[in-house]
């Protein structure tokens, strides 16, 4: 029995739950895949938005300005990448400056501060490799790159550090009132609590839908994107936006905190939430307009497309709150851009909402601070020494692309909520995201995770479910033989 | 700070034939630094056949071949390091590398001989859309996988790319009871031995279909499927309507190498374009005083025979260098790929210091039957040899001497090309 | 009976057919261009031979031995002596050399280690 149960383990889940472990309360958070972070969190752009381009007086610019004015002390007390890169909102014809002053003009009544129009001279001074057909720009001073995946599993780390209960591999089939209480049925069983915070991203509506009549639905609405190799770092400065379509932010073209650079999203409608697959339309689609911001993009050192889908609801807006026909169920439904940056914020607004409906008193001994697993790529000679010191596992060096070392993938996998696969390994440490992409590391990792969990090379997994990684010995452990 | 004459970064074939010719030269200050637990790089995955015919005239595996330098190694009482990883190097020769016993090491070297080897091109590289299962690998991890670790990546297997790599791959996995259904390969040609063709595809029934490529992955989770088109031979674009997919749980990719220049790069070392590895002279040192680079991560080759050669180059020439004998006069005199030719290496020589032959290597652009090959030099052509076919799968080794050049009396450029 | 094979003598890779009698025996060659590939044709065409390389299980562990047989077998023989080499384990020590099977199949060659156990 919980006082609350979250659903849904992405960065509004795990913001939610760290935020709630400030308070005296039981909290379990439930989710569905075999790891947290599985959802959109892991597949966006990485932007922390500047404002200027939600709709004044939506929930999107409300949590979108304040959230990124809550990012600096988040990402200090957590120990996640943050980095105040700047926005350029870049228009390429003289047509698009209009649309460049109204965006300046919709920030500013957002409340954004510190948004100006800047000419070409002064573009190409800051971005040197931008295609010189750019006319203008809005330039967003508090716009920012950080590391999405990092920041939701830190907030995990550190709510589970404060006591709050997680379970993978528990979707949630069933949420319905029973007596007093919120029943939810899930892969990891049947639990009660007395609320509910629904953070189920493109299962939000199906999760809102079991309880409310105020319905919403999610229609999926798919992005795809390039990786561009880190020896090409700095070609670009800021994250270069194009205008606004109805359909989203645009093709971006903009470095990432680990210095490889990301071209995309594209936006397509789909109907399968799941349909993560990338596609040659959308690729070459990525390419095209991508493009129009790096003329020359080096298709040569593409390490990696991937795509993520954005949980955009029919009510264009997210859907925050407690639901006014069922108390003490609330929703972070229909997040999708401007979510992450919205992140901190709506999960502190979650969090204390439920608190004080539950009457819950703040927890005496809440610690913020989680330090990240030491990164050997980012120390000096001296602290590497000092490291493989006290830890022998920081002078194996496992993944080559990224320099990650064995004690670092010993960590992820012991830390709480700690990885149970080669994707929950590579999302904390960076092993496998490099130019050979796991080429090298993979037996050395798959190794690693059977020593540390105790199982057979053969259960590992690269998500969990039947992503298994290898398929059978070729001798029996007892015997010659094999067929 | 530990000061040694010659550095060996990397204890593969390439990496062990420099330090036995270095050793052998006379050098009696050498370290390999190997980063896998044993010596012998790749070669200790390679169990197949194939290896040093040229070298020794015997039909060698992989791991015997590297046994063959090894104990020469050890006979000599090389010194080497093993599970260490190079970390940092700097254009004046410090070292820095680590190891679980002696943790953090800086050494400064007189010179140094890069031998890193290569890792393989990713699916992600070729941006092949679909959904980003299990079960794809390239080729090389696969073998890992199978020969070192004893483990079966999967049941039913596809293969892109019919490079040697992936030709081998087919019958290892064919004779370790896997089913390959069919080897892909983009080009109109495959790039492998035609050895390996008739005795990895042919002698299995597996198709080898030329002009084709994967175009979508299937399956969520684990690898269900792998959607092949046939390409146009031009732009290499997938013709629609000709796709066809196969049920296969296993994807092996062999679509290229990328040299492992990272550590090149931090010594400041100037890459070449076509080779993406270290630009170097007929010494075959590179841009940086006293730091010299052979085998795969200079260029990839074919045969390790060629390996072997050219490393006990680098090794004979880095003792030299250590001794103080390398006598070059200026920057050198650049080799230019005319027609036909790709990524000629050395891509610059010293025509009046040369005091050994010269061996350009490089890859031919396409298929050329009857062709000639030429090297031009000061407006005169000072070499040429008829081919009966040339094929971007074979590497050319021409091999010039210094006495060839010292004819010709004012050098601006070298050119190597192929007459069709 | 006609047969068409690749010569694998250099990257030529010329198509060479024959013209089999019912005993088996080459009543005539065409399509080679040089006595490589001539050689190559007789050779193959009337009994084809191969190198094979395999692991060998050792007992006590999945890391397997590298092994191959000491000299080419018949082509047509190489299932069962993949087989051969199934059916049977090691321990350690191995050196490279060892003869893991002798004669095998009665091929007049052996199975040997190429790589060591210590």
């Amino acid at each position: 029995m919980f006082d609350v149960i979250i659903i849904g383990g992405g960065v509004i889940g795990c913001t939610t739950a760290r935020n709630l472990a400030r308070y005296d309360l039981n909290v379990a958070l439930l989710e569905k895949a075999s790891d947290i972070c599985e959802g959109q969190s892991k597949a966006n752009t990485a932007i922390v938005h500047g404002g200027y381009d939600a709709k004044p007086h939506t929930l999107k610019a409300k949590y979108n300005v304040t959230g990124n004015g809550m990012f600096d002390k988040v990402c200090s007390e957590l120990d996640v990448p943050l980095k105040w890169n700047t926005s350029l909102v870049a228009a390429f014809s003289e047509s698009g400056i209009p649309k460049l002053e109204e965006l300046k003009h919709q920030g500013e009544v957002n409340g954004v501060h510190g948004l100006s129009i800047i000419g070409r001279d002064e573009i190409i001074r800051r971005e040197p490799n931008i295609s010189r057909s750019v006319c203008a720009a809005l330039l967003v001073t508090n716009g920012g790159i950080v590391c999405p995946y990092e920041l939701t599993i830190a907030n995990a780390e550190n709510a589970a550090e404060n006591g709050v209960r997680f379970y993978r591999n528990a979707p949630v089939t069933k949420v319905e009132k029973d007596g007093g209480q919120w029943r939810v049925q899930s892969g990891a069983g049947t639990f009660t609590s007395r609320a509910v915070i629904n953070c189920a991203g493109l299962y939000s509506d199906v999760i809102n839908n079991m309880v409310s009549e105020n319905k919403f639905h999610i229609k999926p609405r798919r992005g795809e994107y390039y990786i561009i190799d880190k020896s090409y770092a700095g070609t670009f400065n800021a994250s270069i936006f194009q205008l606004p379509t109805k359909m989203g932010k645009g093709i971006l073209v903009t470095p990432t905190v680990d210095g490889t650079l990301l071209v995309g999203p594209t936006a397509e409608d789909i109907d399968d939430r799941d349909d993560t697959r990338t596609t040659s339309g959308g690729l070459a689609k990525a390419l095209k307009f991508g493009s129009a911001t790096w003329e020359h993009i080096p298709m040569r050192d593409v390490i990696t497309t991937f795509a993520g889908i954005r949980a955009h609801c029919d009510r264009d807006d997210f859907v925050i709150g407690e639901a006014q026909d069922a108390p003490l169920f609330f929703n972070a439904g229909g997040v999708e851009s401007p979510g992450l940056t919205s992140s901190p914020a709506i999960g502190e607004y979650l969090a204390d909402s439920a608190a004080e409906k539950l009457g819950a008193k703040a927890k005496k001994n809440f610690n913020p601070i989680r330090k990240s697993i030491p990164k050997f790529r980012e120390m000096t000679d001296r602290e590497r020494a000092q490291a493989i010191a006290s830890d022998q596992d920081y002078a194996k060096i496992v993944c080559r692309c990224e320099t990650v070392t064995e004690a670092e993938i010993r960590a992820s996998i012991r830390r709480p909520v700690g990885a149970r696969t080669i994707d929950g390994i590579k999302r904390r440490t960076r092993t496998g995201m490099g130019r050979c992409q796991a080429g090298f590391c993979t037996p050395a990792t798959i190794k690693i995770l059977c020593e540390e969990l105790g199982i057979s090379p053969l259960e590992v997994t690269k998500f969990g479910g039947k992503s298994k990684m290898l398929d059978r010995y070729l001798f029996d452990k007892g015997g010659g033989n094999h067929a | 700070m530990r000061n040694v004459d010659i550095i060996i970064i990397g204890g593969g074939p390439a990496g062990l034939a420099a330090a036995v010719s270095a050793y052998e030269s006379g050098c009696r200050d050498i370290l390999i630094l190997e980063r896998e637990e044993k010596l012998g790089g790749i070669l200790k995955q390679c169990i197949h056949n194939g290896f040093g015919l040229k070298m020794f005239h015997e039909e060698l595996t992989g791991p015997e071949y590297a046994k063959k330098y090894i104990d020469k190694v050890i006979a000599y009482g090389i010194p080497y390091e093993c599970d260490t990883m190079v970390i940092g190097i700097s254009d004046d020769k410090t070292v820095t590398a680590v190891n679980r016993v002696n943790g953090v090491q800086v050494f400064k070297a007189k010179a140094v001989v890069l031998a890193m080897g290569c890792r393989e091109r990713p699916r992600g590289a070729l941006a092949i859309p679909g959904y980003r299962c299990s079960g794809i690998y390239t080729a090389g991890t696969a073998q890992r996988l199978v020969n070192l670790e004893g483990i079966m990546p999967g049941k039913k297997v596809l293969i892109l790319g019919s490079g040697d790599i992936g030709l081998i791959m087919a019958r290892r996995m064919t004779f370790m009871g896997a089913q390959v259904l069919a080897c892909v390969e983009l080009m109109p040609y495959s790039s492998g031995l035609k050895r390996n063709i008739v005795q990895c595809l042919d002698d299995f029934g597996i198709p080898l279909l030329l002009n084709h490529t994967v175009v979508d992955i299937k399956g969520r989770e684990r690898l269900e499927g792998a959607v092949v088109a046939e390409v146009d031979p031009e732009t290499k674009k997938p013709i629609p309507g000709t796709e066809q997919c196969f049920d296969c749980d296993t994807l092996l990719l062999s679509v290229g190498l990328i040299p492992e220049n990272e550590l090149t790069k931090m010594a400041g070392v100037k890459l070449g374009e076509s080779t993406k590895g270290a630009e170097v002279d007929e010494s075959l040192e590179t841009s940086a005083d006293g730091i010299f680079s052979c085998g795969n991560v200079l260029h990839v080759h074919d045969l390790v025979d060629f390996v072997s050669k050219e490393a006990e180059k680098a090794g004979a020439n880095a003792y030299r260098y250590v001794k103080g004998d390398m006598k070059k006069t200026g920057g050198g005199v650049e080799v230019k790929n005319g027609y036909g030719v790709s990524g000629t290496v050395p891509q610059f020589i010293h025509p009046e210091s040369m005091d050994e032959p010269v061996n350009f290597m490089f890859r031919p652009k396409g298929v050329y039957k009857n062709a000639e090959i030429c090297v031009e030099a000061g407006g005169q052509r000072i070499y040429s040899r008829k081919s009966r076919i040339l094929s971007p799968g074979e590497m050319v080794n021409v091999q010039l001497s210094p006495e060839v050049f010292k004819q010709v009396p004012c050098i601006e450029d070298v050119t190597v090309k192929v007459e069709a | 009976m006609e047969k068409e094979i690749t010569c694998i003598g250099c990257p030529m890779g010329c198509s060479i057919t024959a013209d089999i009698g019912k005993d088996g025996k080459i009543n005539s060659l065409s399509g080679y261009s040089c006595g490589v590939g001539k050689k190559y044709a007789y050779g193959e065409l009337t009994l084809p031979k191969r190198m094979v390389t395999s692991l060998v299980y050792v007992r006590g562990t999945n890391k397997p031995l590298p092994v191959k047989t000491s000299a080419p077998i018949t082509k047509s023989k190489i299932p069962e002596c993949l087989g051969a080499i199934r059916s049977v384990s090691v321990t350690a020590p191995v050196r490279v050399g060892d003869i893991i099977i002798k004669n095998v199949l009665g091929e007049d060659a052996d199975i040997v280690a190429t790589g060591e156990i210590i």
